[in-house]
């Protein structure tokens, strides 16, 4: 019997478990999979929890309901990544799992407590985070009765995960505090560390433009050093200040800290993986998807689920000794929901930046890209029901792993 | 891929001139691209951080990170804000001849 572990049953953990519990033969291969929490959160709805569009209700799950038969599941903090004699410690009992081949799949988490200021005596009372389900409903009923006023909603520093919630946010804000019937009275600002809207040129002149139609005022290049709760005020690196009435934080995120200890990480805790096949360059038993991997694609479900599709063709290829390919490109394919009913998407990978055009998808699209329109929304909504019913069960989905040119005005 | 002259050497560079040849840099070029980013004069303070990032980033293959500048040269964030500003992880990669950071997508 040959023994695959899987460390954390968030999207990409989850998705590993059901896809190789299909390929590999019961009768040589048990596979477990590890996590400290009992519930699996559907994470990009935290994003429509502040603006009272889902509830906590919405966005929660038991991580057992989608962990197949034939895989065991153990609840327990994982203490330490043992790779040098292919083990696992946990905290409950001490236990001491063996492997045989090891995927890493722990995420990526917030810290607001990194950046002086932030969690302190404004925390939850006009300082708050969207990016943890506490975050989002103590934020939800902040904003119930919130009269208007200064927001700034600041980045701390990238990578983040899903990188385009926090233009999401803004867009959202922009419609909410309009159906409110107070959008007169609120002064939106983001504050970000990037030189604009986005990462990559093109997108971030098309979502700058769309952030300025809609009244968001950008800050480029912020770099947060502090947070002065008394004064209300953020402070960066280079003494430049912003008031605020409401401040809404991206704390830095890092990957988990049991990557750290255990030695594996970067300086934030990502791990360093190959970026097409995902195997470790220092343990060739070692493989890591989703969030947890330093890659430089965006931290995202759909780039988790992308990955998993490439990730799990090659494990068979590897286990039987033949090379594995370079399938991965760096995939992402990303709802931006714009407010007012209306959405962008984008598509991109480690080589094309995300470009306008349409994207085609049988049966239902096709979608407009990096322009707004109702259609875009819909495939965001959808995209719950899809999460919940194929995505992390690892079943089929209409979409490609690889990104195809198709559609796409290129120049 | 681009070339470009920088104090008197063809050197190739990317879209957004960062070099992307490591091996092509000298001290010359580090001073002219520093200039042209508006950092005039390059310290010892300067240098300290520079040397560090090339040590690094030739053994890792890409630029370090701000964080692993703090720590591994010892030079506390706010000062690197001083030495290189409007965002010291880029210039220093620049200036450094090291390719753009990977970090941010
Ligand atoms: C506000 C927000 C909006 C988003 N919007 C989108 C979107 O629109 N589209 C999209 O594609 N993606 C979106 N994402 C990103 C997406 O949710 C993540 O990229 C995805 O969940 C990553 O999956 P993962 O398996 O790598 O990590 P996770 O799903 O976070 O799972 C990690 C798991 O590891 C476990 N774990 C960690 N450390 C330990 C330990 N020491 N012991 C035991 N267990 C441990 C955790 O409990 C967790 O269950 C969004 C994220 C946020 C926060």
């Amino acid at each position: 019997m040959k023994n695959l572990l899987i460390l954390g049953a968030g999207t990409a953990g989850t998705i590993v478990a059901n896809k190789m519990r299909r390929l590999l033969d019961n009768d040589e291969w048990r596979i477990t999979i590890v996590d400290q929490h009992e519930t699996h959160y559907y994470q990009p709805g935290f994003l429509f929890i502040p603006f009272g569009m889902y509830s906590k209700n919405d966005v929660i799950k038991p991580k057992r309901d989608f962990i197949p038969q034939g895989v065991e599941l153990i609840m327990s903090p994982i203490e330490a990544i043992e790779p040098e004699n292919n083990r696992v410690r946990l905290a409950k009992d001490g236990r001491i799992l063996n492997y045989d081949f090891l995927v890493i799949a722990t995420g990526a988490h917030t810290h607001p407590e990194e950046t002086p200021g932030i969690k302190e005596n404004g925390w939850h009372k006009d300082v708050f985070d969207f990016y943890t389900i506490e975050g989002a409903v103590a934020l939800a009923k902040h904003l119930r009765t919130w009269q208007g006023g200064r927001m700034v909603l600041n980045v701390v520093e990238n990578p983040i995960k899903c990188p385009v919630a926090p233009l999401e946010f803004l867009m959202l804000a922009d419609w909410f505090f309009y159906e409110q019937g107070i959008r007169d009275r609120v002064e939106i600002t983001y504050a970000t560390p990037l030189p604009g809207a986005f990462t990559k040129p093109i997108a971030s002149k098309h979502l700058g433009d769309i952030l300025e139609e809609k009244g968001v005022k950008v800050v480029p290049e912020f770099y947060i050093e502090r947070v002065d709760p008394d004064a209300k005020k953020i402070v960066s690196y280079e003494e430049q200040e912003l008031e605020y009435d409401l401040l809404v934080t991206v704390p830095l995120n890092m990957g988990a800290d049991v990557i750290g200890n255990s030695g594996l990480g970067d300086d934030l805790n990502f791990i360093p993986v190959d970026k097409h096949t995902f195997l470790s360059p220092k343990y060739d038993n070692m493989f890591v998807l989703g969030d947890a991997a330093n890659l430089p694609t965006s931290k995202a479900g759909s780039v988790a689920h992308f990955a998993v599709d490439c990730f799990s063709e090659n494990f068979l290829r590897y286990i039987d000794g033949l090379d594995m390919l370079p399938t991965f490109d760096g995939h992402a394919n990303c709802f931006i929901e714009s407010g007012f009913g209306k959405g962008l998407l984008i598509d991109f990978n480690y080589d094309v930046e995300p470009l306008p055009g349409k994207y085609p998808l049988p049966g239902i699209g096709p979608f407009s890209l990096l322009q707004e329109s109702e259609m875009n929304h819909w495939g965001k909504m959808l995209f719950r029901w899809l999460y919940w019913n194929t995505l992390i069960k690892g079943e089929e989905m209409p979409l490609p792993a690889r990104m195809t040119m198709a559609g796409k005005w290129d120049k | 891929m681009t070339t470009k002259e920088i104090a008197d050497k063809t050197v190739q560079v990317n879209e957004e001139g960062f070099m992307t040849d490591p091996n092509e840099w000298t001290q010359d070029i580090a001073a002219a691209i520093a200039s042209e980013e508006g950092v005039s004069e390059l310290t010892p303070e300067h240098w300290k951080v520079i040397d560090y990032s090339r040590e690094v980033g030739l053994e890792s293959g890409s630029a370090p990170t701000l964080r692993n500048i703090t720590k591994g040269a010892g030079v506390p964030t706010k000062e690197l804000f001083g030495l290189f500003p409007k965002g010291p992880a880029k210039k220093v990669a620049k200036i450094s001849g090291l390719g753009k950071p990977e970090g941010c997508v």
